[in-house]
């Protein structure tokens, strides 16, 4: 079973997952339509591709945003699950020992305390997310089931794996349990709202575009304050 | 009954179906006849298939109902708290809803739309500056408007506003001929005590070609005179065009965009008349936002910018002030403690909070910032066309609560409001919740406060 998974599936899963990704950023692209926008993306793609990249970054550095400097629990919640959710896969020792099996070389890893703590952070801030779902009126109204499944699927693979980790229960049962729902969320990403991972930069980049290009790019002296 | 006598698909087309519609007191036989109006799925369906497009999908299948709008929002903060005002719900409740069924809907589901889509969003876009996606939420309420408006689903005195803009050109009934009176009338009246002044309509090559807000020549015509007694002041070479005057578009509040093509085409085909070295409209937003920001795309304008460089009237103010061309006398300089609203449409959305504060430095010396300001100041509270419907009066008066509130912060009593959205908001602020202020445009300030150079003074008695 885990042979099926780390072997054959595994390459599905990559292969859904990057191709997936990879035409939702295109399609992405390709849809933008100047008229329908009113962004006149072309005639002035420097000054656009500069607000896109500034409105990326902001939001990606943590309280770079008033967005983020003003709800610091989201923020917290957000920074400490994403950040696990981007170092782990990728730099994970034992990530990296299929990588080396499957591809002969691998990716500098990450020491296990480090793994671990940002396992558990990760955990933390899923759970802060999944409690502001709950505690927040203004999150509950929108809160439906497929974004609990969303958050659920997303969150697994760190409980499972970290179960497995610690050698809690059956070995084997968790260690599967974490590579079929990490490879769930790889075939589930170009699908669902998991397409953020792309799609984030995307939107955000077009918005830093429409304010850098049409909004007043022109006229501010400095970037837009996020 | 599938189409009303007045409340219909069709956009208004005669002076006469206008004044018809303008005899429906308050819109009563209108919204009457809105809750029988049907609703062509068929065509909303096509309409979202070719024009909801990548962008606006993407923003509503990947909201990641976070909830970090909500704060963002004047009217979820303003109205308790009530997490039916969180921007991603009412934008996911309504376009998202009719996105998702293709159009079939209901005629009750349309009317809530109506009533979310202009009394529950002013198209302000702060939300969008607070979603970690990028999500802007006042971009898909405008685009829902249009959508909302092709099916004759359309608040009143929006479907008679965008009507003026069709029959006359003009968001009020000011034909070219009252408009030529009212210039010539301004340059008259004022001639006396400024020798020399002018109001040059048609005139070629001009530096500047002036655009306004249909309101002033109808109800405040000293507000043209006031713009030209300061381009006097200042030894401009200016011209108003005699059609192509009218620079506003309640047809953008009313997402009728047919109408709000023929409007801007109209102030650009002036533009490339009389070929002015640039164009400055009045103290007004969403002019500035319907000719200079979206206009271009309206007129289907590739570079997405006016035929000719297009300010702000605050832009102007502050290279004169700057360049020395309008001096202050500093004996005048407001001395008492005075804010400023920074309008959405030239602040937010066009990054002009600079030159409003290089003003301020010439003319005040108490300026005090509200807070939140710039680019993250709240709407009014009349943005949008909130302020115009009547059916929305109660709503809108609770909005207005926001700004309220942001200027007694302040301490000042003066408020100065060069947008004529803002400037209805404080003036009805103050009149519903009497907090003892007074608010001005900047023209009749700079009036008060300008040197006058010694050419232009009236000869010694």
């Amino acid at each position: 079973m885990i042979a099926f998974l780390t072997g054959p599936m595994l390459w599905v899963s990559l292969l859904v997952f990057f191709g997936g990704l990879t035409v939702r950023a295109v399609m992405y692209v390709r849809g933008l339509s100047w008229q329908l926008d009113r962004v006149a993306y072309k005639p002035h793609m420097a000054r656009g591709l500069r607000g896109a990249v500034h409105s990326i970054r902001m939001w990606l550095i943590p309280g770079g945003t008033y967005g983020w400097r003003q709800q610091p629990f989201m923020a917290a919640g957000f920074f400490l699950f994403h950040i696990g959710a981007i170092l782990l896969p990728l730099f994970l020792i034992g990530h990296q020992e299929l990588l080396q099996m499957a591809f002969g070389f691998s990716l500098p890893t990450l020491p296990s305390s480090v793994a671990d703590t940002l396992t558990v952070l990760a955990i933390i801030g899923g759970l802060m997310l999944a409690i502001r779902r709950i505690a927040l009126p203004e999150v509950r109204i929108l809160t439906t089931t497929y974004d609990w499944f969303i958050l659920a699927i997303s969150v697994a693979p760190f409980v499972t794996g970290f179960i497995a980790r610690l050698h809690l229960g059956n070995y084997d049962f968790w260690l599967t349990c974490h590579i079929l729902t990490g490879e769930a969320v790889l075939i589930l990403a170009p699908f669902t709202k998991l397409s953020h991972i792309v799609l984030f930069f995307m939107s955000r980049g077009q918005l830093g575009m429409d304010y850098n290009i049409k909004r007043g790019g022109a006229k501010r002296e400095t970037a837009f304050p996020w | 009954m599938p189409q009303g006598t007045f409340c219909n698909t069709t956009p208004i087309g005669t002076e006469d179906e206008l004044k018809a519609l303008l005899g429906d007191k308050g819109g009563a036989q209108y919204y009457e006849e809105m809750k029988e109006l049907d609703v062509d799925s068929d065509a909303i369906a096509a309409l979202l298939e070719k024009t909801c497009q990548s962008r606006i999908r993407t923003w509503l299948e990947i909201c990641a109902h976070c909830g970090m709008c909500a704060d963002s929002c004047f009217l979820y903060r303003v109205n308790d708290r009530d997490p039916k005002q969180v921007p991603a719900y009412k934008i996911q409740s309504t376009l998202g809803e009719l996105v998702k069924k293709k159009g079939k809907v209901t005629n009750e589901f349309m009317r809530h739309c109506v009533d979310v889509a202009w009394s529950q969003c002013t198209c302000c876009n702060r939300c969008g500056m607070y979603c970690p996606h990028g999500i802007d939420m006042g971009v898909m309420f405008s685009y829902l408007r249009g959508i909302l408006n092709s099916q004759g689903f359309v608040p009143w005195e929006m479907k008679i506003g965008s009507g003026m803009h069709r029959v006359y050109n003009a968001q009020m009934d000011v034909t070219t001929e009252d408009w030529i009176d009212t210039c010539e009338w301004m340059a008259e009246e004022y001639e006396e005590e400024w020798p020399g002044l002018e109001i040059p309509i048609d005139k070629e090559d001009a530096d500047i070609m002036y655009t306004l807000n249909a309101r002033e020549p109808k109800h405040y015509p000293e507000d043209l005179a006031e713009a030209a007694i300061l381009f006097h002041l200042a030894g401009e070479n200016w011209t108003v065009p005699s059609t192509g005057w009218e620079q506003t578009s309640l047809s953008m509040f009313a997402g009728d965009w047919a109408a709000c093509k023929m409007q801007v085409e109209s102030v650009y085909n002036a533009i490339e008349k009389l070929r002015p070295k640039r164009v400055i409209g009045t103290e007004c937003g969403h002019a500035h936002r319907a000719t200079v920001i979206e206009g271009p795309y309206w007129a289907g304008r590739e570079d997405g910018l006016p035929p000719a460089p297009y300010i702000h009237y605050v832009e102007w103010v502050a290279e004169a002030l700057r360049t020395g061309k309008i001096k202050i006398d500093p004996e005048k300089k407001i001395k008492e403690p005075v804010t400023l609203q920074d309008s959405c449409n030239y602040v937010r959305n066009h990054g002009l909070a600079k030159a409003t504060r290089e003003i301020m430095s010439y003319i005040a010396e108490d300026f005090r910032e509200m807070g939140p300001n710039r680019e993250h100041n709240y709407c009014c509270g009349g943005g949008g066309g909130f302020n115009g419907i009547g059916k929305y009066r109660k709503e809108r008066n609770k909005a207005l609560q926001t700004k309220r509130d942001q200027i007694l912060a302040t301490g000042c009593k003066l408020v100065i409001a060069p947008c004529h959205n803002c400037w209805d908001a404080i003036r009805d602020l103050e009149e519903e919740y009497e907090i003892g202020i007074r608010w001005s445009f900047l023209k009749p300030l700079l009036i008060k406060m300008a040197i006058v150079p010694d050419h232009l003074k009236l000869p010694e008695e």
